[in-house]
């Protein structure tokens, strides 16, 4: 009996030389494009010992950056929380004519190049823009300072959550909010008492993901803040700075940060992936 | 509480789901829509729940209108296919659901609700599983955790849509004894939609045969098995056998003869060896046994038809039938309908 399933598994399987080739390569090549960057990142930043890494991140323009950072990713998450979690009521519980347009529009900062989404926005609000003169008389900016880096952000980021919850809230289908109004409940103690429990671990996933991107813009942020230093400039506009300014120490240290962000979303997205699974 | 629903139409598209449907489901009974998929059933049942709106006509819950009444303020208890059970609550937080939902005015305390729920979940047999989740419970458990939940609510009306139709053979067989008790209980006026004719026959008090957005027949279970209205209704609800003949009463009243179809039920056809009135002459092609009955397919001698015939265990045995050989097989109960009617 052994023998034979013994037997079945192996005419089943590749062979182990190119099982354990495959598993190799695999790790070769993340090794080689992920992590050697990622630990050179580090080693760079703390070339000069700790005491210049604190100080580079402490540096005023640094702490500016990192301010902006929080607060395009303060701005931009919510929005496209509130945006994603509409979006995806709307098209997995709804039909409606111009469905498949809207899945595609929600696709398109994925397909357009970030340069170009910035670029959008400066045709729109910047001086020579359409709306440049009109913006100017009442002495608004949207270009060159924070609200352009918020809006760009918003752009190139809002897909996330909304992918993450279309196929999820499809999957679900409407019975479990039928089964609710039919019971009494309104509309709102649906959507937060059925809905939401069912789609947080998804939302969330959506969220980090989401932040991690908002945070580590470049493109399309770099095209519409004007790169003004303590102002205008987010962590990685002002990475970008600094190395070309040859403070290769500082900018490997404030660029550690973004790394740092990427290691813990990674985690927190294992997480939430483990959670999604238990619950499914 | 009694339905009325009133020339009802129901178009999705280019389908036609509800054409000009009339019924009137009286208060305290347990009301079937039997049919085939696609015969408007469902859609029938979710515009009587309010869960879908119909393109013309009404609906009226004890002669009141209700068609513009949202389906939060009908009092009707909703049990899904597949259950529809709130994942991330227990099974008791689940039947307290539209307790808990309820204005502050009309909510019952946390100790009533309790309580209610406890008896309810005695009713529905599973008083030990208030603590589970619905991924902990068989599909049978799940379906009475529904109709707790629903019960839970005190519904006027209960609309059931194929609420077996997801469990296995055994399991819905027991289920299905088991509501019939519970109405003959509590009598609230249910409706179920199913497609099962056994199941259909077993637990109504009335069946509604439906077929393509229409309604072709509404009885008892005797009623519609014995006197059929019409081909299909035959048809659907058991096994079928055509003799096509001239009928001499057309022949009588026509100058041109009708064409009638006799329908025999598998089970009324008489197998036998000697050559009797009425008899046709014909091959034993096939022979299977399934459960207490055996099934033989039979060729008419000179025709090419094939007839299947059910005949009991005791029946069988006592022929002795083997494929090849002949016999003579006579219709005990034939029932006539004009017109060709294709299978």
């Amino acid at each position: 009996m052994s023998s034979t399933s013994a037997q079945s598994a192996r005419t089943r399987t590749e062979p182990a030389l190119v099982r354990w080739l495959l598993i190799i390569v695999a790790l070769l090549f993340l090794g080689l494009f992920l992590f050697v960057p990622l630990a050179a990142v580090f080693a760079q930043a703390l070339e000069k010992g700790w005491g210049a890494y604190l100080a580079a991140i402490r540096e005023p323009d640094a702490l500016a950056a990192v301010k902006l950072t929080l607060i395009t990713a303060a701005i931009s998450v919510p929005v496209n929380l509130v945006f994603g979690v509409v979006a995806a009521w709307a098209i997995a519980k709804f039909e409606f004519r111009g469905k498949q347009l809207l899945i595609t529009l929600i696709d398109l900062p994925f397909s357009v190049s970030p340069v170009i989404s910035g670029l959008i926005y400066v045709l729109l609000f910047g001086l020579q823009g359409w709306l440049g003169p009109w913006l100017q008389e009442h002495d608004l900016k949207i270009i060159f300072a924070v609200p352009g880096i918020a809006l760009a952000t918003v752009f190139v980021t809002f897909p996330f959550v909304a992918r993450e919850l279309i196929p999820l809230m499809e999957a679900q289908g409407k019975d479990e909010e039928e089964a609710a109004i039919t019971l009494g409940a309104s509309g709102f103690q649906t959507f937060w008492r059925v809905t939401i429990p069912n789609i947080k671990w998804g939302l969330l996933y959506g969220v980090i993901l989401c932040n991690a991107r908002a945070m580590g813009e470049f493109g399309a942020v770099s095209v519409v803040s004007g790169h003004i230093r303590g102002s205008t400039n987010t962590i990685p506009l002002h990475v970008e700075i600094l190395y070309n300014e040859y403070n290769y120490a500082a900018a490997f240290a404030v660029a550690s940060l973004l790394a740092l962000l990427a290691l813990v979303t990674l985690v927190a997205k294992s997480f939430v992936e483990w959670r999604m699974r238990e619950n499914a | 509480m009694s339905i009325e629903i009133v020339s009802v139409n129901k178009q999705f598209g280019s389908f036609t789901a509800l054409s000009d449907v009339n019924l009137t489901v009286p208060s305290g009974e347990l009301t079937a829509l039997l049919g085939p998929s696609g015969s408007g059933k469902t859609t029938l049942l979710r515009i009587i729940a309010g869960l879908e709106t119909p393109d013309a006509g009404s609906i009226r819950f004890d002669g009141e209108e209700t068609t513009d009444r949202h389906v939060r303020e009908r009092q009707v208890g909703f049990v899904f296919q597949h259950y529809a059970l709130f994942r991330h609550m227990t099974v008791e937080q689940n039947v307290a659901f539209g307790l808990t939902v309820k204005p502050r005015k009309d909510r019952p305390s946390k100790k009533e609700i309790k309580e209610r729920v406890h008896e309810l979940l005695r009713l529905v047999q599973l008083e030990g599983l208030a603590d589970r989740y619905p991924s902990q419970l068989s599909g049978g458990q799940r379906q009475r955790v529904a109709l707790a939940r629903a019960l839970a609510v005190e519904p006027k009306v209960l609309l059931l849509d194929e609420p077996f139709g997801a469990l296995d053979a055994k399991v819905r067989v027991e289920l299905r004894r088991w509501l019939r008790r519970l109405h003959d209980e509590i009598h609230v006026t249910s409706v179920f939609v199913t497609h099962d004719q056994e199941e259909a026959l077993e637990v109504a008090d009335r069946i509604v045969v439906m077929n393509k957005g229409r309604i072709e027949q509404v009885g008892t279970p005797a009623e519609v098995y014995d006197q059929p209205a019409n081909p299909f209704v035959f048809d659907f609800l058991g096994s079928v056998n055509l003799f096509h003949c001239r009928s001499e009463q057309g022949q009588a009243r026509a100058a041109v003869p009708e064409l009638s179809v006799g329908y025999v039920r598998s089970h009324d056809i008489e197998v036998e060896r000697r050559q009797n009135d009425g008899a046709v002459e014909a091959e034993v092609r096939h022979i299977q046994a399934v459960g207490p009955a055996v099934r033989v397919e039979l060729l008419v001698r000179g025709t090419g038809k094939t007839v299947e015939a059910e005949l009991s265990r005791d029946g069988a045995d006592r022929l002795a039938l083997g494929v090849g050989e002949t016999v003579y097989a006579r219709p005990r109960k034939m029932q006539r309908f004009v017109g060709d009617y294709q299978i």
